[in-house]
């Protein structure tokens, strides 16, 4: 995996203790305000990562220049990287900020991180963005297995060690946003009423794969075809790859994204012959 | 006709999902609100699987009624045994429902669900979907909310914040004439306080790890929502018990849990002999360390049960100021075990020991500490018993044995009533872990999972069957004078205000600093309240809390942004844990007694005659002038099966510890437990 290789490479100098390290933060009040930049000196200990120098932000409010200033926003859960909430630029690059240790990316005394947020999505506050988008797209493909209500009707369908283990990796997509981040046909959108044409996302297209190999899912299939030949769909993915490389949970997108493209063309042979 | 009722639920997790499916699916609308976006809820976190017998179970011997047997007995008594019963024999209904979801369940070669062993059962009973168990039933939970959202029934309200229960009339006990209307709730964006109506109010808010400091829990877990809910008059249940995990990674913002595999797969456990030692551990030669585990009972070494790892840790470390570094850490060491052995057969472990703790265990001994990781107590549910009430309570039950009764629906608990899972204020329910029913005094390994979905589905019928045929049928909540909502509106408001009117002003202290007095909560909270108890030290912590109480009375703020302050909803946090945490305080020095996760060692043994007794405290919020606490006991339904002892203190002094499943299906105790006992 690229990120963990990256890690030792980082991890080759020998973190200096009880040092302090510059924090050069984007920070920005609003939608629509325009942005500035802040810097904060914070004490690390072993173990740091950069939720925990937030947190002690947060405590002690002051730049490096001893101007008083406003605690952070930022977005965090579970700090586990399971809920994908604390998604941002960490020195240019996204990740999730939970595993981003200190010891690793800045062991020297005053070295400097860079905290953005991320630059695909409205921002909130801060490093704090709006990623509804996403779920919208989720509701855009049918994101669901349509069952027939939540009642005692037994089980679901059989389904083989392999046909799971496809699943499952797919399944494990918290919606972080590292995907469209790194993705060059996605472009930040602020207008929701163009989200339904605008290009969905990897993550859209690799959820649409998910329930259209299932065996109660795949009755909308053609539904969610549909939504992957209109605008915005599958055709718009340039191929160029990011989105696989970023992933924090290894999932395969661009495999998805290739299925959905034989999918989407079978389905407009078909319909095509329908007619 | 339609019921144009609408019912609130707040929290996004599990337990908040599966009742708004519920609730929805019977045509009532449901107004969703969650600080987080649903989907980011702390049921992600779950790992290790969800209990429900199977038939492969069955046909060996194991049945629906050990699965309550083993539930009974984990939680040391302290649970009303007609709910547990339910739940599980309703289990199999639960895992059948998320299988038709799509959640993609480990697989035999015939397609059919896997299944594992997991803490102390002869039986494999255990669903698991990879080692994100929770996060895959949560994701399926979640998409069919959103196939209700897309429908209209569903209105999600994520970035809100719960502030208040709004109650119409007096509270005052179970059938008083004050009843839930609503919430008042503030988005965390635009920070606009509002009130809603709501026919019923389900909280599903999850735990409170945060009043303990660092958790395994997210952050978002203070129990901020349920003491507010006690402040307005909700009974809280067994506040005083919290289970504390042995291993877990020590973080600088939070901890993680380790799976107590490392342990069985021969990690031993030690720390420097010589205080402050400093040098790095493995220039520390093998006489220069102290295997306390070993040392102690020599006879299971590290392999002693969960509990006692945890208690000997905590001894070393917050007792003798023996900890690695002077640190409450000590050292699971594996570097002596082959790394491609350890990489086969426990790669998960290693890879997020390695991720974060940024050191690889394979060479580097990993350093670990308990912590808390699950909230037994919480607000105070009724029940209405089900139909199976036999003459005298049942001795243990043992495998293969019949059960004395059939998993009908509703023989534990009454099938759809109102009643289930309602908090002391009429229209105001509790589901999941925020509140106290089924785990007792101390939780069997996944369980979690299960208690949270089935309180969404099985008691979310009652919600349903309360606002279509109970008090709001009755008397709408659309009737309710609109000055209650705006009243409650103005009274937090003005606390909000009175909050951010702190920011400008005097020069700001450490004293007065919302953020260091919450650490300072958790410290000492973690210090007194989680794996050792005594009078003193909690007399102590009361005297403490009681300080950092006052220092918030005078908190300045930070911030006084009128968008997205997140200054503003930690501060309000603080205050509200702080009530908690006393509350918790008080409840455990009260319980002169040792059961399950609540250890006090100037009583160490379990005192039936004076505290199978599930604690129930409410709060006097003040109308005579001061706050109190008002704690009482209740008794607990033990109609079923007879409380036998459950000695797992003592065995490395008695009689060795029978292996694994035979050890009463215990999985606190079992040593052969192959898998994490938590989710």
């Amino acid at each position: 995996m690229s990120s963990s290789t990256a890690t030792k490479s980082q991890s080759d100098r020998q973190p200096v203790a009880g040092r302090l390290v510059r924090f050069n933060i984007k920070r920005c009040e609003g939608p629509g305000k325009t942005s500035r930049w802040e810097s904060f000196n914070v004490p690390t200990e072993p173990g740091s990562n950069v939720i925990s120098c937030l947190q002690w932000i947060a405590a002690h409010p002051t730049t490096v220049e001893g101007k008083k200033t406003t605690p952070v926003v930022w977005d965090s859960g579970c700090l586990e990287e399971v809920c994908g909430s604390c998604t941002m630029l960490v020195n240019g690059q996204v990740r999730q900020s939970c595993s981003a240790l200190i010891d690793n990316i800045a062991p020297g005394e005053g070295d400097e991180i860079t905290l953005e947020p991320m630059s695909k999505f409205p921002v909130m506050r801060d490093l704090w963005v709006d990623r509804q988008r996403m779920f919208q797209a989720l509701e855009r493909v049918k994101a669901w297995v349509p069952i027939d209500g939540s009642y005692n009707l037994g089980s679901g369908p059989k389904e083989s060690p392999d046909q799971q283990a496809t699943r499952y990796v797919l399944s494990t997509c918290m919606s972080c946003g590292c995907c469209l981040e790194a993705c060059p046909q996605y472009n930040l959108e602020e207008d929701p009423e163009k989200w339904p044409t605008s290009f969905i996302g990897a993550h859209a297209l690799s959820q649409t794969r998910l329930f259209n190999e299932h065996e109660t899912g795949k009755r909308l299939k053609k539904d969610r075809l549909d939504v992957l030949m209109g605008p915005g769909g599958v055709s718009d993915c340039g191929n160029a790859q990011n989105c696989v490389k970023v992933c924090p949970k290894e999932i395969p997108l661009t495999e998805s994204i290739a299925a959905d493209g034989r999918a989407v063309t079978m389905h407009a042979i078909t319909s095509w012959f329908r007619r | 006709m339609q019921n144009q009722q609408r019912v609130i639920v707040v929290g996004g997790g599990l337990a908040g999902l599966a009742a708004t499916v519920r609730i929805a699916e019977a045509g009532i609308p449901v107004d969703l609100f969650s600080m987080v976006p649903v989907k980011r809820s702390h049921s992600v976190c779950a790992q290790g699987g969800i209990n429900a017998c199977n038939e492969v179970a069955r046909q060996q011997g194991y049945s629906e009624y050990q699965h309550f047997d083993e539930t009974i007995y984990g939680g040391d008594y302290l649970a009303d045994q007609g709910p547990v019963l339910e739940m599980a024999n309703f289990a199999p209904k639960v895992i059948d429902l998320l299988d038709r979801m799509g959640v993609p369940f480990n697989r035999t070669n015939e397609g059919q669900r896997d299944l594992r062993l997991f803490g102390g059962s002869l039986f494999k009973r255990t669903h698991f979907a990879g080692a994100t168990t929770g996060q895959q039933l949560l994701y399926a939970l979640d998409e069919q909310t959103r196939r209700y959202e897309a429908s209209g029934l569903v209105k999600k309200y994520e970035f809100w914040e719960f502030l208040w229960p709004v109650i119409e009339g007096e509270v005052s006990g179970t059938e008083g004439d004050g009843r839930c209307v609503g919430i008042v709730a503030q988005d965390m964006r635009t920070m606009q306080t509002r009130a809603f109506r709501g026919a019923s109010v389900v909280m599903a808010t999850g735990g409170c790890g945060l009043v303990f400091g660092k958790s395994t829990n997210s952050i978002i877990c203070t129990g901020g929502a349920a003491s507010r809910c006690y402040q307005a008059g909700a009974w809280y249940g067994n506040g005083e018990m919290i289970q504390v995990h042995p291993t877990a990674i020590p973080g600088a913002d939070k901890c993680r849990l380790m799976s107590e595999s490392a342990r069985g797969e021969g990690g031993r456990v030690w720390v420097p002999s010589k205080k402050g030692d400093d040098r790095k551990p493995a220039d520390i030669p093998e006489s220069e360390r102290w295997y306390f585990l070993e040392e102690r009972y020599p006879k299971y070494g590290n392999l002693v049960p969960r509990d006692i790892a945890t208690r000997e840790i905590f001894d070393v470390c917050v007792n003798d100021g023996m900890g690695v570094a002077g640190q409450n850490q000590v050292y699971l060491d594996l570097t002596h075990k082959d790394p491609d052995y350890l990489t086969r057969k426990l790669g998960g472990i290693m890879e997020i020991y390695e991720k974060f703790a940024g050191e690889d265990p394979r060479f580097t001994p990993m350093r670990i500490f308990p912590a808390v990781h699950y909230s037994m107590g919480g607000m105070w549910t009724q029940y209405t018993p089900g139909s199976y009430s036999p003459e005298t309570p049942h001795r243990e039950h043992k495998p293969g044995m019949v059960a004395p009764v059939d998993t009908e629906p509703g023989r534990g608990m009454a099938l759809g009533d109102p009643k289930n899972m309602m908090t002391n204020i009429p229209g105001l329910y509790a589901f999941g872990e925020v509140n106290f029913a089924y785990h007792g005094a101390t939780r069997l390994g996944a369980n979690a999972l299960l208690s949270c979905i089935f309180d969404g589905l099985y008691c979310g019928q009652g919600v349903v069957n309360h606002v279509t045929q109970g008090d709001p049928a009755d008397r709408p909540v659309e009737k309710v004078d609109q000055s209650i909502y705006d009243q409650a509106v103005e009274r937090e408001q003005a606390k909000a205000d009175r909050l951010l009117d702190t920011v400008e002003g005097a020069e700001a202290s450490d004293d007065t600093n919302p953020y260091l007095i919450g650490k300072e909560m958790g410290e000492v909270m973690e210090a007194s309240c989680t794996v050792v108890k005594t009078a003193e030290r909690l007399n102590k912590t009361l005297d403490t809390l009681a300080g950092l109480r006052e220092r918030f009375s005078r908190a300045r703020l930070s911030d006084a942004a009128a968008w997205t302050n997140q200054s503003l909803s930690y501060s309000r946090a603080v205050g509200d844990m702080l009530i908690l945490a006393e509350m918790i305080a008080k409840c455990s020095l009260l319980r002169e007694e040792s059961r399950g996760s609540h250890y006090r060692t100037d009583f160490p043994d379990r005192d039936d005659e004076r505290f199978l007794k599930t604690t129930v405290a409410s709060f006097d919020g003040g109308a005579h002038g001061v706050e109190q606490h008002e704690i009482g006991y209740r008794d607990v339904q033990t109609m079923l099966v007879k409380p036998r002892p459950r000695t797992y203190g003592k065995v490395e002094e008695d009689a060795p510890e029978k292996k694994g499943p035979t050890a009463s299906g215990d999985p606190a105790t079992a040593r052969t437990d192959p898998e994490p006992a938590s989710t």
